[in-house]
């Protein structure tokens, strides 16, 4: 206990941006849940994919190094427009293989639900067996990914007596914020916004009208998608380092964010996400660094026992995403 | 008639089978006698068992070429370090192959399920890896291992952080695995008995943030850490306590002395690290001249210097080879053989003790720079700048 008294604010700032990362990806689970009410698996390894073409970018400018400042801005900027544009790329063509045959058969939930996780497991072995040494010049090498060298020059920004915060954290957080309020104006504002809101209410009555389901359910994964694109950019920020399997134990965790929080709500993603980060943190403190993963899981049952429908409750469709 | 004529045939195909599949016991009718060699070889950790693979395949290539009477054939078993595919390689090699005796396996985790089978079938095993101190408890009687367990190597770098270190304050932290936990228990135990005052924590192998571990390193304020764990895990540690402002210096054990390790770190991240191995890595004959020529022969055959444990296979397969020259070539002989064996090895002395340890007990440490990790020396003696 003494030990997160004297921490507070470390394991305060640590758990902010851990839950930033989960928020950003919860949020790609909470959309699809809200609007075709399934559990996509394979989120993860579109964070995943994420991370591999920031990765690729970076090498394929040469790594910079050091970088810092304005010019960090700059270049997660550009590394975020890359994975989001990756990561929804990757979730449009996912939902067009995996799922919407499906759709169109009628299948059961629990077909699209086995769908996923094959869906899932593809993914991760196609990239560990064949893009990861196709594409790094690697042996069959299952391990970790890490980029060469810093690109980020980590300083701290704000040191207040034993405050410090450091310029990632500050930018994962600060990054993840900024897109959850996008989000939330273009789910609130805009025609498409209003049509996937619709789609979440109740499909038949959309479709009457006039809504476009199945341009609603390729935006809604690319939207989703293009969330967890830009998480893997923080990501990538903050680690510097990436595996075929990293989307296994993040997917997981921001999953236990979007219950917790509420499923088919955008907002309880974010209070989902910051609350499973701040958790884990304190958690980690209290007891040890190893029960990190069963203070997240113990969450993610109390959650189910008690309140299963989440913190906020309730879903995409009441109009107040 | 049909059933009979199918009876007959059965009858017939089983009789041949039996007259073809007549082969004599383990190898001791022909002239060649194999001997497997079981590890990682293509998975994550295989940075560290393919080195041992060819230093063994260099030892037994340098035999065969002197022509002798029975010739020795390497048959290499893949089981990614893994118990439940080890095993059934392990009853396979035994049975079809009729290995004589075998190299391995690599790792402590699939020693533990697979010696009891090499011991049934009765075959004698040297690992040159498998550092995990509860092997040699068993009271297994055709298990060796040539290299030094973790309780000796867990004792041999500690005392280095007690004195030639003289660190007051040791952070511990381990992986929380079967190879991580009793070596950095270990390790604490010793310096702890030193003098020390230590804290602990353990790391999750599949997560990436360990900012609440750097965080109780920050407010313990150390002079030395230890972890123990692979290099995987260790980079990125080494990375994360140096960007949380953690200047203390970081040691860690066999698992990490891989270039894996200061890539994992970035850069120069890792540099001045001390890594401590109960194996020897020499390839400019610090400690002996055996150790370079060994190393020079190892680059002509392979184009790549000498990594960690191909020393140490290179002295299972010697030993195994000493045992065939003296001509015992049934893997009971061998084994025999093999508990009275006392000859120079490009490690260490090749002689094991009733349990089936070595008997020499040295433990080395190495410094990372850059992504070398040249020898420092022994731990007893070696100097840090």
């Amino acid at each position: 206990m003494s030990n997160l008294f004297n921490q507070f604010w470390p394991y305060t700032i640590d758990g902010l941006s851990l839950g930033a990362i989960y928020a950003l990806m919860a949020l790609g689970y909470t959309m699809v849940y809200g609007v075709l009410r399934l559990i996509n698996f394979a989120h993860s390894e579109i964070f995943m994919i994420g991370t591999f073409a920031v990765l690729g970018t970076l090498h394929l400018f040469g790594m910079p190094t050091n970088v810092s400042g304005f010019a960090l801005v700059g270049l997660l900027i550009v590394l975020a427009l890359v994975g989001g544009a990756a990561s929804g790329g990757s979730a449009v063509i996912l939902e067009y293989v995996a799922y919407r045959p499906l759709r169109r058969h009628g299948a059961s939930r629990l077909a699209a639900l086995i769908s996923a996780i094959g869906a899932s497991l593809f993914l991760q072995q196609l990239f560990a067996r064949l893009v990861v040494p196709a594409a790094f010049d690697l042996p069959k090498e299952k391990g970790a990914l890490p980029v060469q060298g810093h690109f980020v020059q980590k300083s701290n920004v704000i040191h207040i007596g034993s405050f410090e915060l450091s310029n990632d954290r500050l930018i994962v957080i600060v990054g993840a914020v900024l897109m959850m309020l996008l989000l939330d104006v273009f789910v609130e504002r805009t025609k498409l916004g209003r049509g996937i809101r619709a789609t979440a209410q109740d499909p038949e009555t959309a479709v009457l009208m006039g809504v476009n389901i199945d341009r609603i359910v390729t935006a809604t994964f690319a939207i989703g998608g293009a969330m967890a694109g830009v998480a893997a950019a923080l990501y990538m920020l903050r680690f510097e380092e990436t595996r075929y399997d990293v989307g296994f134990l993040l997917g997981i965790k921001a999953f236990t964010a979007a219950v917790l929080g509420g499923i088919g709500n955008l907002r309880g993603a974010l209070v989902g996400g910051v609350l499973l980060g701040l958790f884990e943190m304190y958690g980690s403190a209290i007891f040890g660094s190893e029960w990190q993963n069963v203070v997240a899981f113990s969450v993610l049952v109390l959650v189910l026992m008690f309140r299963p429908t989440g913190i906020l409750g309730e879903s995409l469709q009441q109009a107040r995403a | 008639m049909k059933l009979t004529g199918a009876v007959a045939l059965s009858t017939m195909l089983a009789l041949g089978a039996s007259a073809c599949g007549g082969d004599s016991d383990s190898g001791g009718g022909g002239d060649t006698v194999t001997i497997g060699f079981m590890g990682d070889l293509t998975g994550e950790n295989s940075g560290i068992v393919i080195p041992p693979k060819q230093a063994a395949q260099l030892a037994i290539d340098e035999y065969n070429a002197t022509k002798p009477k029975v010739k020795i054939t390497l048959k290499t078993y893949d089981s990614q370090g893994k118990g439940e595919q080890a095993v059934p390689l392990a009853k396979q090699a035994i049975t079809k192959d009729k290995i004589a005796g075998l190299i391995g396996p690599a790792f402590s985790g699939e020693s533990a399920q697979v010696d009891p089978v090499l011991e049934e079938g009765k075959v004698p095993s040297i690992s040159a890896s498998a550092t995990n101190a509860a092997l040699a408890t068993h009271g297994w009687k055709y298990w060796h291992r040539l290299i030094a367990n973790d309780n000796v190597q867990g004792a041999g770098i500690g005392g280095f952080i007690a004195t030639q270190l003289k660190a007051k304050k040791v952070f511990i932290i381990h992986d929380s695995s079967e190879y991580g936990k009793p070596f950095a228990e270990t390790v604490k135990a010793t310096v702890t008995k030193a003098g020390a005052t230590t804290s602990t924590d353990a790391i999750d192998v599949q997560g990436s943030d360990y900012s609440s571990t750097v965080n109780k390193v920050k407010a313990f304020a150390p002079d030395a850490i230890f972890f123990g764990g692979y290099y995987a895990q260790a980079g990125k540690l080494i990375k994360q306590l140096r960007e949380g402002g953690v200047k203390a210096r970081f040691l860690s054990g066999d698992g990490s002395l891989d270039k894996g390790l200061a890539a994992g770190a970035g850069g120069t991240t890792a540099d001045g690290s001390i890594i401590g191995c109960p194996c020897l890595i020499d390839p400019s004959g610090t400690a002996g001249a055996a150790s370079k020529k060994f190393a020079d022969a190892y680059k002509a055959k392979f184009g790549a210097d000498t990594a960690i444990y191909s020393a140490e296979g290179y002295d299972a397969a010697t030993a195994f080879i000493a045992a065939v020259k003296a001509g015992n070539t049934t893997p009971e002989k061998i084994n025999t053989y093999l508990s009275t064996i006392d000859i120079a090895g490009v490690s260490k002395q090749i002689k094991f003790s009733p349990a089936g340890e070595p008997t020499a007990t040295d433990v080395y440490v190495y410094q990372v720079k850059g992504d070398q990790l040249p020898l420092l020396g022994n731990s007893k003696n070696a100097t840090v700048k």
